[in-house]
């Protein structure tokens, strides 16, 4: 992994699931150190280009090189939010040891620490995750039982978890999804503080731009398979959206500043995205 | 066995009394390794949920014992095979599905009713040589061998051995399975291995408690210390500790009196439970 390599860079990437092509032709670069944000209507194929990215998925065609080198080689250096609901009311598991997990709970057998040096490697660690937890702004809450913990401080601990390890390269699948306006704003400004202070490229999957303006480097709009990446200014625009789309979109723009998309079609609903949950 | 054990008043006559037989000695020893290896499997259970998964495999040991015993081969092996290819035959339908057992309850509730059944029939068979289903189901701290005594030792050592190396991608997996499969944790991998090492927790278990009162040492105390900390490693102790405390109790009180283990051990399990989640209602009403 070399540290100028971009954070990902797809080159004509194809992904079929079932015999269905979901990803046809996919093309974009992230650079280290970008906010990106990943757009597009249900069932475009989002979640699943994250989950080739991760290596999750193969490709059918083309090429995905994350940090320089194949997906799963990279996997030590990517930190991972997948798209979920919250842990339900009876989960007893403290947000402090799910960090931790997000830590060492890849390595087998457990922790004795026996040595001077595992001793040392130790109070390293715990600080990190002190240090991580501090940086989510969840230290309040880091020891009650995720149960107990609303979707946004839950989304918190989760991203916090996602970047223990210090990755370069953060992926989180729709992590303001069922969280109310005023946690996707703060959320949307968490990451991006994230985003420069780690020094950690972020790409992000959003199902409305709008909680996520003025804190983007750039956005990737994904509609029937293909992959628009750019500005805001200039992807969100009705020519290059219905150029995407192959038909025709109008953008408006209201008095605040929102973007409003009308007229793109939902996908059909046996797309095959999932969207069961 | 011409024990007429009666209860004195002086403690450590009945302790040595206790330990005055070999038979008790097989049964205290055997219940304290059944009590650690189900306690600390068990803890895993209760947070993954996997009660259900559980009692399926609790409930194939019935026909392993009574099939075993037809064939002619030794009870005990008949729990491990008949439980370890349940957990075989579990494993795949775990795979795969987000909320594990979530959607296969009618299989496996199929297959349960069916093994209960052909357990009876191979009893009904062999009725000589097994007396009642009484014992099998609901338990014994009579005739424990030596031999089934070591037996217990090596497959808790065996299986806790397993467990101590699957311990930390194990719990990242049950708390967040897509996290900890994208962090490099080979989740169908672990799923599997704690699925067999649940198999043989639940065989040796069976032979104490009776295949259908396996949770009250499975189940209930780690139950039981996660409603007193959310802490892994101190749960995992008192969680041993709720289980020894309940065995020994049990044993003790099942040896003054005529009335079968799997009661008391239930009884006490139950009255724990009952007691940590009462007052806990009372501590977060005060709150």
């Amino acid at each position: 992994m070399i540290d100028t390599a971009p954070a990902v860079r797809l080159a004509g990437a194809h992904v079929r699931i079932g015999g269905r092509e979901i990803l046809g032709d996919v093309s974009l670069t992230i650079e280290p150190g970008e906010f990106v944000a990943v757009l597009g209507p249900n069932g475009a194929g989002k979640s699943t280009l994250m989950r080739a990215i991760l290596g999750l998925v193969p490709l059918a065609g083309g090429t995905v090189d994350v940090l320089g080198t194949a997906p799963q080689r990279a996997r030590g250096s990517v930190g991972y939010l997948p798209q979920r609901q919250s842990f339900d009311r009876q989960t007893r598991v403290r947000g402090v040891d799910l960090v931790q997990l997000g830590l060492d709970g890849a390595r087998w057998g457990v922790p004795l620490a026996l040595t001077a040096n595992a001793r040392r490697r130790r109070t390293v660690e715990r600080e990190r995750v002190r240090q991580v937890i501090e940086l989510v702004g969840a230290s309040a809450y880091a020891t009650r039982a995720l149960g107990e913990l609303s979707g946004g401080e839950q989304q918190r601990l989760l991203i916090a978890a996602a970047l223990v390890r210090r990755p370069r390269l953060l992926i989180l699948d729709e992590p303001l999804d069922s969280l109310d306006l005023p946690n996707q704003a703060a959320v949307a400004g968490l990451v991006r503080r994230i985003s420069s202070a780690e020094n950690v490229a972020v790409l992000l999957v959003a199902h409305d731009v709008n909680p996520l303006l003025g804190y983007l480097d750039r956005v990737v709009y994904l509609a029937a398979g293909r992959a628009l990446a750019g500005e805001v200014e200039d992807v969100i625009t009705a020519p290059e959206l219905s150029a995407l789309y192959g038909t025709q979109i109008e953008v408006l723009r209201t008095s605040d500043g929102r973007l409003v998309v009308v007229g793109q079609p939902e996908a059909p609903h046996h797309h095959g995205h999932r969207h069961d949950h | 066995m011409s024990a007429n054990p009666s209860l004195s008043l002086n403690p450590i006559a009945d302790l040595r009394q206790l330990f005055a037989f070999p038979f008790m000695v097989n049964a205290l020893e055997a219940g304290t390794i059944v009590a650690v290896l189900a306690s600390v499997v068990g803890w895993y259970v209760v947070l993954r949920r996997q009660t259900f998964a559980s009692h399926t495999l609790s409930v194939m040991a019935f026909p392993g014992a009574t099939g075993a015993a037809l064939a002619g081969l030794p009870i005990s092996l008949g729990y491990y095979l008949a439980c370890t290819l349940a957990a075989l035959a579990l494993g795949p339908t775990s795979r795969g599905s987000r909320r594990r057992y979530g959607s296969e309850t009618a299989t496996i509730g199929t297959v349960q009713t069916v093994g209960l059944a052909a357990g009876f029939l191979f009893l009904s068979l062999n009725q000589a040589v097994l007396g009642g289903p009484d014992s099998l189901l609901f338990g014994t701290f009579l005739g424990i061998t030596r031999s089934q005594v070591l037996i217990l030792l090596a497959v808790a050592v065996a299986s806790l051995g397993a467990l101590t190396a699957l311990a930390r991608p194990l719990l990242f997996a049950s708390v967040d399975r897509e996290v900890a499969r994208a962090s490099g944790v080979p989740v169908a991998l672990v799923d599997a291995g704690f699925l067999l090492i649940l198999a043989l927790a639940i065989a040796a278990t069976s032979q104490l408690t009776g295949a259908l009162l396996v949770f009250a040492l499975l189940v209930t105390p780690p139950a039981c210390a996660q409603l007193v900390t959310m802490r892994p490693l101190a749960g995992l102790a008192l969680s041993v500790g709720f289980a020894l405390a309940i065995v020994w109790l049990g044993l003790g009180i099942a040896y003054f009196t005529i009335y079968p283990i799997g009661f008391y051990i239930t009884t006490l399990a139950f009255g724990l439970y009952l007691l940590l989640r009462v007052s806990r209602a009372v501590r977060e009403r005060r709150r």
